[in-house]
């Protein structure tokens, strides 16, 4: 979940929005197929794609599907940097390569990198957490849809038409009125999710858990996705939830109509 | 991926870790010659499953003399294993470890696992061996102890030693606790493990000290950089559709009830489970075709999910990103054409060109209920599955 990452760090601060219309992308893999394929959607939505890097293919320009883009390679991250001063790197590089990717991107100075990549060994991200521990640089995945500022930003796989400018986020902001929080089984991020709520928001939340019915032992397809040892159930994290007051919807059809309700009380105080 | 005991002391030996000497065999008449190999005095035959609690189950045998080992091994090579992880189903035991009996002092116990709240491995040591570590964590959690691994420099020899003295070893065992822990996490990160386990974890009458049982998992997004352990895969350990599923290069998983499910990402496969529960119904698998839902994906998914007898009606949900709906229904209706299918199929569709999609399920004449959202997906096949 994309999420994750907002309650992880020591110095955890409730975030404000991450992309818009600052955001100066570099892509990190544009010249493969998913890379190419995504910049070409993250430029017709409106985001400002300034460079892409592709080890070995540095000097030449992409020109994407249509032929009508103009998006200059570079061979390493930092010569991307310094040239076209790229302020957030998208990851779309296969998997054995993935972790030294998102090395590179930090060694390089940037403030936020988003991994798509799926599949990345567990050591590579072991070693990754290590390298990242100290540096200024926030990791958002991997194996993640990405990050979007709706009519301003896209930052990733998501389909730009299915978000609406809205008052309702995964992070706070002053036009933030409301926060939804979707977990899943396995781990414990939701559980300290719920703490950081409980400690410090004071914004209605609305919470689902997705994988009442997965069986134990068997992964879900997402990575962290399974209950071990009896551990991350979603019953222990929707228990979690309404501990800290978090308002939990039983089935994913119901997350706007219980945000919807929430609104409304809070409007009626 | 999980492999056999016996895979995994091989694994464990080149790394240095200490094994007790034994042989596996998958035929009867090979116990003997293998048992006298081991110097014909008592040897303890052990069934290869991938499940824990074989010697609850009876897949664990003493056999005093070579005689007796081919005996105990006639009784287990080909017998159904049912344990507490196999199911009511079992498992048929396919091959069997014939390994030295040992003289065994204490039985302790060692784990290491990746600890994903800290991010690092860590290194687990009980006393408390021979017996579930689920068990020992419940009740007694003070017994087990725990280092975590840096993974900058890799497992060091103090954190060895105190694991050694906790366990209460002594003197010259101390020495050859902390070359046997440090090949132990050699081996777990060198094959990019997800878990090892030695329970137990022996110390013999005369000193020494073995793995008498060993368990190694390993990351699968990892095996790409380890072929000697992608060969170690045994599919006669596996669901024949799970196996399938994962030669058509997609994700399933198969449950117990009757509504199947084809869905695009693993988010929203697990969601579409939940909501079939939600309506009253049972899921019969969780299948994730991936992002694209290609025609040839969907016939793969198909045939899959009506591999499972159980299932009763299917509901596709698929949510049309970047794929196009209508690419995504002429997909679904093709493939349900030609496979020529029986069962009622509920579709939800969502995403762009969401109207063209509705549109070709309803005109190709196949039996195709649309749903309008998940809820309705949800409600409509739970009821067409009870007919």
């Amino acid at each position: 979940m994309v999420f994750r990452q907002f309650f992880r760090r020591n110095d955890a601060v409730l975030m404000s929005v991450l992309v818009d219309e600052n955001t100066r992308l570099l892509v990190q893999g544009l010249t493969g197929r998913e890379g190419g394929f995504h910049t070409g959607q993250a430029i017709e939505y409106g985001t400002k794609v300034v460079a892409g890097v592709t080890p070995g293919k540095g000097g030449t320009v992409w020109k994407g599907a249509t032929g009508s883009r103009n998006v200059p390679v570079f061979n390493t991250v930092a010569e991307a940097v310094e040239t076209t001063g790229a302020n957030v790197s998208v990851i779309f590089v296969p998997p054995a390569f993935a972790a030294d990717a998102i090395m590179e991107a930090a060694d390089a100075g940037l403030p936020l990198v988003v991994c798509i990549t799926e599949g990345i060994p567990t050591f590579d991200m072991i070693r990754v957490k290590q390298f990242l521990a100290g540096s200024n640089t926030r990791l958002i995945g991997p194996n993640c849809p990405g990050i979007i500022s709706p009519g301003k930003c896209k930052v990733g796989i998501m389909p730009g038409s299915i978000h609406k400018p809205g008052n309702v986020g995964v992070n706070d902001d002053p036009e933030t009125h409301a926060m939804v929080l979707i977990g899943e089984i396995g781990g414990s991020a939701e559980e300290d999710a719920a703490q950081f709520i409980k400690e410090r928001v004071r914004k209605p939340v609305t919470g689902f858990i997705c994988g009442r019915t997965a069986p134990p032992g068997r992964r879900m397809g997402h990575a962290g996705a399974i209950i071990s040892g009896g551990k991350g159930t979603a019953a222990d994290k929707i228990a979690a939830l309404q501990a800290a007051g978090i308002t939990v919807a039983g089935s994913p059809a119901l997350i706007g109509e219980t945000m919807a309700q929430l609104l409304s009380h809070q409007h009626e105080q | 991926m999980k492999i056999h005991e016996y895979q995994a002391k091989q694994i464990l030996g080149r790394y240095g870790v200490a094994v007790p000497r034994g042989e596996v065999i998958s035929r009867v008449e090979e116990a003997r010659v293998a048992a006298e190999r081991l110097g014909g005095g008592t040897v303890v035959v052990k069934a290869q499953i991938h499940a824990g609690g074989r010697g609850k189950g009876g897949g664990v045998k003493l056999a005093r003399n070579s005689a007796e080992a081919e005996k105990v091994a006639g009784d287990i090579l080909g017998m159904t294993l049912v344990t507490h992880q196999t199911g009511p189903e079992g498992r048929v035991v396919r091959k069997v470890l014939i390994e030295e009996g040992l003289d065994v002092a204490r039985e302790l116990y060692l784990g290491l696992v990746i600890d994903r709240a800290i991010g690092r491995p860590v290194f687990m040591a009980s006393t408390e061996g021979g017996v579930e570590i689920e068990v020992v964590a419940a009740q007694h959690p003070e017994k087990i102890l725990k280092e975590s691994i840096d993974p900058g420099v890799g497992f060091q020899a103090f954190q060895a030693r105190k694991l050694a003295f906790g366990l209460g070893l002594e003197g010259v065992q101390v020495t050859e606790a902390v070359k046997f822990f440090a090949a132990l996490y050699r081996a777990f990160e060198g094959t990019d493990a997800s878990l090892t386990e030695i329970n137990p974890f022996v110390v013999t009458r005369d000193g020494r000290l073995l793995a008498l049982d060993a368990k190694m998992n390993f990351d699968d997004n990892a095996l790409f950089r380890h072929r000697e352990i992608r060969e170690l895969r045994d599919l006669d350990e596996e669901d024949p559709l799970e196996v399938k599923a994962s030669n058509s290069g997609l994700n399933y998983i198969r449950l117990d009830g009757n509504v199947g499910c084809m869905v695009n990402g693993a988010g929203l496969a697990m969601a579409t489970m939940d909501i079939i529960q939600y309506a009253g119904g049972r899921p019969a698998n969780f299948l994730d075709v991936g992002g694209g839902a290609s025609e040839e994906q969907v016939r793969k998914g198909f045939e899959i999910i009506l591999g499972d007898p159980n299932v009763r009606a299917v509901l596709i949900n698929i949510f049309g990103g970047i794929m196009r709906c209508d690419i995504v229904a002429n997909g679904v209706v093709g493939a349900a054409k030609s496979l020529g299918i029986k069962v009622p199929v509920v579709v939800r569709l969502e995403g762009t060109n969401v109207e063209l999609g509705q549109k070709i399920l309803r005109e190709s004449e196949l039996n195709f209920t649309v749903a309008n959202g998940m809820k309705d997906a949800a409600e409509k096949v739970v009821s067409l599955a009870r007919h």
